[in-house]
């Protein structure tokens, strides 16, 4: 099995202070990864390092079998030479081209045909001749990725793609990234702190806190609480607490937007604030399912 | 009209035209350097680049004919290896116009090359592209205003260039004559239909580039970077 084999250390400036990002991974050729975390918890930098634009103190990256960072023998590919395609969270477009010669600029030869397969593969047949100044966000998170797939790159990196884009855009992009995943098989990196898309599309997940890896896994190992044996499980967000007579009423928004009601007695209630993070979930029998 | 009239106009020109095509050869690598490296000493060459802007035209002026002097090694040696004499010459001038223009190049296109995000080049480089390419058809292509303006106030600047010209090149019918000075050398003998002339020119051609420039500035209000 290829293997992308990550060792690195990093001192950064945060707005917390300094912290040691410290990541030691092995990912899995044709693996979707998400890194998840809390922002300034490292993952951009991460995916810098990854991609060579940002240098890391110590460490090795090493891709099947061809090395990209050694601090030991001083190895350090440029990106040029990395063999990746990067998405970035501003899509980094370029603004004098159109978006056919946007994607066209990323082949080391010019084949018309395989930029018009990729412009028709995500949907863009009517914009080829747009500048990226005339797209919406859902359009030039398009053009991105198609851009960053078409050099076929063994190491595709996605910088937090969808966080600037409405909740019905984003389902809907998310199944372009599983299609851009699959569309020469490659390993992809995913930045993202959004709970729906992560189980939605990762294989594995490195959770990172304050730059170092918490837990590295799949999406059920990393996320669903094995203590509780409920077979309905959903996490959402408290949006507000309200008091009634003998107990309290939690509104609940969950990472599909949808608005639950949720009773909750004054022992539940003791370390709950308004913002925090809560999973509802309900045992045996008591989930009806109607059809609508 | 006067022939010695045309001449000196015909000379302006040439002045201003062989300084901003120079500067653009210079300005454009300097001021890609300047924008993107990490150099310690970075601050000191900025300051020696934009000298130009806050000394007086004669201080360079005067450095130029100590240099250009052939009691100097690089007088001495260009008179003696190529019989080069650089003190009252168009070229002379020319250097000279070349050095006290260069901020007015090199500024807008750094800020220009500042303007944009570090994705943007960034991205390039992830897409296999080198850091030449991505100047020429990424950078580049996306600060055109920078480089208009760029363009414009270096030509109008050289056009109206008057002490270091006079310092250097003196005021030679035919080989340094420029407007600028023979307005001055026309007021001094009263002749002032002349002085009029070159005035009225050199005020029309500086009030159309600067117009120019501003109505490109004005057109890419609305064209932002994404």
């Amino acid at each position: 099995m290829e293997n992308i084999i990550i060792d690195i250390e990093k001192s950064l400036i945060t707005a917390q202070g300094e912290m040691i990002l410290r990541i030691n991974a092995s990912l899995e050729f044709g693996d979707l990864v998400v890194l998840f975390g809390d922002s300034g918890a490292g993952k951009t930098t991460l995916l810098r390092i990854l991609s060579g634009l940002t240098n890391p103190d110590n460490g090795f990256i090493k891709v099947d079998n061809s090395v990209w960072f050694d601090s030991d023998s001083k190895i350090n590919l440029v990106p040029q030479k990395r063999d990746i395609g990067f998405m970035f969270q501003d899509y980094a477009l370029f603004p004098n081209m159109t978006v056919f010669e946007n994607i066209a600029f990323a082949q080391k030869q010019i084949d018309r045909k395989q930029v018009l397969e990729l412009i028709e593969t995500f949907g863009l047949g009517g914009f080829a001749q747009r500048k990226p100044t005339k797209l919406s966000g859902g359009q030039k998170q398009r053009v991105a990725l198609a851009r960053a797939l078409v050099r076929k790159p063994k190491l595709l990196m996605l910088d937090e793609p969808l966080s600037a884009l409405d909740a019905s855009m984003r389902t809907l992009l998310q199944d372009e990234i599983a299609k851009a995943h699959s569309y020469n098989e490659t390993t992809t990196v995913l930045v993202s702190h959004d709970l729906t898309e992560v189980l939605r599309l990762a294989h594995k997940v490195i959770k990172i806190s304050k730059g170092k890896v918490q837990t590295y896994g799949t999406p059920d190992e990393v996320f669903i609480d094995n203590r509780i044996s409920g077979k309905v499980q959903i996490t959402g967000n408290v949006v507000k607490i309200d008091k009634q007579d003998t107990f309290y009423l939690l509104t609940i928004v969950t990472g599909m937007n949808q608005i639950l009601k949720v009773t909750a007695f004054q022992n539940d209630i003791d370390n709950l604030r308004e913002g925090d993070r809560v999973m509802v979930f309900s045992k045996a029998f008591n989930p009806i399912v109607m059809k609508m | 009209m006067d022939i010695n009239f045309l001449q000196t106009l015909l000379i302006t020109l040439k002045l201003a035209t062989s300084t901003t095509a120079i500067l653009i050869i210079i300005g454009l690598p300097l001021a890609y350097w300047l924008a993107y490296s990490h150099f310690k000493l970075k601050p000191m060459i900025e300051a020696l680049v934009s000298m130009p802007m806050v000394l007086p035209p004669s201080v360079i002026g005067y450095y130029m004919l100590v240099i250009y002097s052939p009691h100097n090694w690089f007088g001495s040696w260009l008179a003696n290896a190529f019989d080069i004499r650089l003190a009252f010459t168009f070229e002379g001038v020319l250097i000279a116009s070349v050095l006290f223009s260069l901020p007015f190049m090199v500024q807008p296109l750094q800020n220009g090359l500042r303007s944009l995000p570090d994705t943007l080049h960034e991205a390039s480089y992830t897409l296999g592209k080198s850091k030449l390419t991505t100047f020429i058809r990424v950078l580049l292509p996306n600060i055109k205003p920078s480089i208009i303006t760029a363009i414009a106030l270096t030509f109008a600047h050289s056009i109206g260039e008057f002490g270091i010209v006079l310092m250097v090149g003196g005021n030679m019918p035919g080989e340094t004559r420029v407007a600028s000075i023979a307005i001055y050398d026309e007021v001094q003998s009263l002749n002032f239909t002349v002085a009029n002339q070159y005035a009225f020119i050199l005020f029309a051609v500086s009030f159309i580039l600067l117009t120019i420039i501003y109505t490109i500035n004005k057109r890419h209000d609305t064209w932002k970077i994404l």
